[in-house]
């Protein structure tokens, strides 16, 4: 085969893992924006946005994890043994996250609280776990032959930590202009409030990374600022500072779609960058792809199912999103 | 902490997060379809009786279709945070199979179940059926290759060993390998007997609290026909799952049937009871019926097995476990068979609804089969040890390289976790099956009407906030629903 089957699969991995920080981002969002609303109704209606597609999104964190051990087993191994604590930290979160979708609506007056507090307490500590995993994958992952060779709490770190509230940000700045474009009246404009200091504190860490990354880093220096590179990398910050005007802009004057549009190109742009500054490394800083790679009989059983059936995902998750679409109300029927 | 090593403290984390998520697929498996046979039996007959059942159980099925979801996640990571030596290992073969589970059967479920939970106002009936179709469809898959891929571990082949790892050769061996159809079939089987029982039970519940109305009537019969048409058909299979066990895993069939050694020319009694010592290498206060474990395991009267003296001391199963394991599953399953029996007897004359006994027998096998799949993976579990890919990887080799300490607290965190979540979730589907099944209004107030909004704020849900005083609510009505 002419074609290489490992690069195919990190783009597909990237995709499921950029699927997954999209669509579960503005769900974890909605759960770390509820402090910020206080009603039941307006709760309710947050949920609701979200309650038919939750499980379709986390899907995509499954599908990054099953495709890395399928194309990549070695780099599954070494980062999932690696990352222990704070994946089973994010997985406790999701359990306590996902459960509350049904929970809350199913315990009685008394007990709502809780389900409420689960929401909460389950969405911000998956994302900030979900943030340390990632800056602690991109501060190193200490490997010695094939496998784990570093410490249960080598991510305790400044970078994971920063990399933590990083991304808790940005789900909050997802969740609140998923918001903006879903609901209306009263909690439609908090969410505008809501979204304006998010979009701030965003750029700032995007741009703290940026310097950050490059100066511990020599190799991350020399990607993105030697010649040529220089050249045709240089739109990935043009477009960051691009879609931060638009988020701000379309958040003055009547926001709908707009602000959740922008938000995603900064996200995407993030992501993008980050992908940049790690590649050709698959457990950064030591193990590239083709090193971690299954062998091609496994990478090619399972990318032809992948590529034919991926596009029938997406059309029929499409299909979901579009049923349910439109701005969501509290619904009065029940008080 | 004395004596328990970093291994154990992973082998336990693993069994208690399994044992956890098996207990919701088994019910969502069965349920899926259940939902499937009664929207099908809705459309063809519009029977109001149909749809009251749907939204009953679509209630309970959301709950534990979500408790699933959120322990599987669990698993999938497990996989590589708990046992990376065995990912790495044969990540190559069992890799592939796990991401065909997450494209042909996740994706699936998950990608209708919005329609199915919330879309009853929002598309047609027949697409909504098409939805909950999917859905089951997607359960079964999901079951399809998740048991191709513990089956190759436990049978494996179609493989070659280059450079210290496994590696596919024949990937038709490896998803069709010699256990795969039987722990299949058994399995599916075992979600459908156990989805039975739990429909058989509520009915007999509400029908115990003098709570008789059709659906009621309609769910008990429902599931007593499934019990005593599926019943006798899994012991068959469980026979020959049996079999395939003595020819492909003798030792863990040995350790089964606590049988140590063979006198040369004599017949393999069955052991009703016993208590096998791994040390002492005997089963003592054993009773056993002569020629009945020749006749079982080998189909003949005076066929033999080998005993676990036939294997060295470390490739032993734990003998004490599984023999009873395997005997409380067998003892549920001919309970189960006998329910069915029951049942049927009761049906002429009509005393099904109204025979107090019978009622309550059904009501104490509820999570008869909740608890003999739990048996029955106990056994297929333990008794493949030491190996976790049988014959090629012990579970000593497979673990990954975390302390004791670290193993410790994440263990504590599930074991917290996982029964305030798990036990508050059982909670809610008690009280959904103690509600019983509601009018369902097919017909909605119009569109624009007070109280409605644009979109549905969770029908299912949102019906049952703060109204458990049972009986007094809507149920499941059309409030909390517009478009």
């Amino acid at each position: 085969m002419d074609i290489d089957t490992s690069v195919v699969w990190i783009v597909i991995i990237y995709f499921a893992v950029f699927m997954y920080v999209l669509l579960d981002g503005f769900d974890l969002g909605i759960g770390i924006l509820f402090p910020f609303v206080k009603g039941k109704r307006e709760r309710d209606t947050m949920m609701n946005t979200v309650a038919p597609v939750w499980d379709g999104n986390e899907t995509w964190l499954v599908l990054g994890g099953e495709g890395l051990l399928a194309a990549f087993p070695v780099a599954y191994s070494i980062i999932l043994s690696g990352l222990y604590l704070p994946l089973i930290f994010m997985l406790v979160g999701l359990v306590f996250r996902g459960v509350a979708f049904e929970f809350r609506f199913k315990a009685r007056e008394g007990g709502r609280h809780l389900w409420d507090k689960a929401f909460i307490g389950g969405s911000v500590t998956a994302a900030f776990f979900q943030g340390v995993s990632l800056g602690a994958f991109l501060d190193g992952i200490a490997v010695s032959g094939h496998s784990y060779a570093g410490g249960a709490l080598d991510w305790v770190a400044p970078f994971p930590i920063l990399a933590g509230f990083g991304v808790i940000i940005a789900y909050t700045l997802l969740g609140s202009t998923w918001l903006i474009m879903r609901t209306e009246g009263e909690l439609h404009e908090r969410m505008i409030q809501v979204a304006r200091p998010f979009a701030l504190l965003l750029m700032a860490a995007i741009v703290v990374v940026s310097i950050w990354t490059p100066l511990r880093d020599p190799a991350v220096a020399e990607r993105w600022f030697t010649f040529p590179n220089i050249l045709y990398l240089a739109p990935v910050p043009v477009l960051v500072l691009l879609a931060f005007a638009l988020l701000l802009g379309s958040l003055k004057g009547k926001p709908q779609r707009w602000p959740f549009v922008a938000a995603l190109a900064l996200v995407f742009l993030g992501y993008t960058g980050m992908a940049i500054s790690i590649w050709p490394h698959i457990v950064p800083p030591s193990i590239t792809i083709w090193e971690a790679a299954s062998p091609p009989s496994s990478q090619e059983f399972a990318l032809v199912g992948t590529l034919v059936i991926l596009p029938v995902i997406l059309a029929y998750t499409t299909w979901s999103y579009w049923v349910f679409r439109g701005k969501v109300k509290a619904d009065a029927g029940y008080h | 902490m004395a004596g328990i090593s970093a291994l154990d403290l992973a082998r336990i984390q693993f069994a208690f997060t399994m044992s956890f998520h098996i207990l919701f697929p088994a019910v969502t498996i069965g349920l899926a379809s259940y939902l499937a046979v009664l929207e099908l039996a809705w459309l063809k007959t519009k029977r109001q009786v149909y749809v009251d059942l749907y939204h009953f159980w679509l209630k309970i099925f959301a709950v534990m279709f979500g408790m699933g979801v959120v322990s599987g996640i669990v698993m999938a990571y497990q996989i590589g945070t708990n046992w990376s030596n065995m990912s790495a290992f044969a990540g190559s073969i069992l890799g592939p199979v796990l991401a065909y589970e997450v494209l042909t059967a996740f994706f699936l479920e998950a990608g209708f179940l919005g329609v199915m939970l919330f879309g009853w106002h929002r598309v047609g009936p027949r697409l909504h059926f098409l939805a909950t179709a999917m859905v089951a469809v997607g359960t079964l898959v999901s079951a399809t290759w998740i048991l191709a891929a513990n089956s190759w571990m436990q049978t494996p082949q179609g493989y070659a060993i280059e450079g210290g790892r496994m590696v596919p050769s024949d990937w038709l061996a490896i998803i069709f390998n010699p256990s795969f159809p039987y722990r299949l079939l058994h399995m599916v089987v075992a979600a459908f007997l156990t989805t039975a029982l739990i429909v058989g039970a509520t009915g007999a519940w509400q029908l115990l609290r003098r709570r008789d109305n059709p659906a009621v009537r309609t769910m008990l019969s429902m599931a007593m026909w499934m019990l005593l048409l599926v019943a006798p058909i899994q012991a068959v299979i469980g026979d020959f799952h049996g079999l395939n066990t003595a020819k492909h895993q003798p030792a863990k069939l040995a350790a089964m049937e606590g049988h140590w050694q063979n006198t040369p020319g004599e017949a393999v009694g069955l052991k009703l009871f016993g208590i096998p010592d791994m040390e002492a290498e005997t089963t003592r206060y054993a009773l056993e019926v002569p020629h009945l474990g020749s006749l079982v395991l080998t189909h003949s009267w005076n066929g033999q097995f080998p005993g676990l003296k036939d294997f060295p001391k470390d490739e032993r199963p734990n003998s004490l476990i599984v023999f009873w394991s395997f005997r409380l599953m067998v003892g549920l399953g001919l309970l189960m068979i006998a329910l069915g029996a029951w049942s049927l007897w009761l049906r002429r004359g009509g005393r099904l609804f109204t025979t107090r006994a019978f009622l309550r027998a059904a009501l104490w096998l509820g999570p008869a089969g909740l608890i003999a799949i739990l048996a029955g993976w106990v056994t297929t579990e333990v008794g493949r040890q030491p190996w976790v890919v049988y014959g090629v990887l012990r579970t000593a080799d497979a673990v990954s390289p975390h302390g004791a300490l670290a193993l410790a607290l994440t263990l504590g965190i599930f074991v917290v976790s996982y029964f305030f979540v798990f036990g508050a979730g059982t909670v809610y589907v008690l009280r959904l099956m103690r509600k019983g099944p509601q009018h369902f209004a097919l017909q909605r107030a119009p569109e624009g009407g007070p109280g409605q909004g644009r979109t549905p704020a969770r029908p299912m849900s949102a019906a049952d906030v703060g109204n458990d005083d049972e009986g007094t609510g809507e149920g499941i009505g059309p409030d909390g629903k517009g478009n």
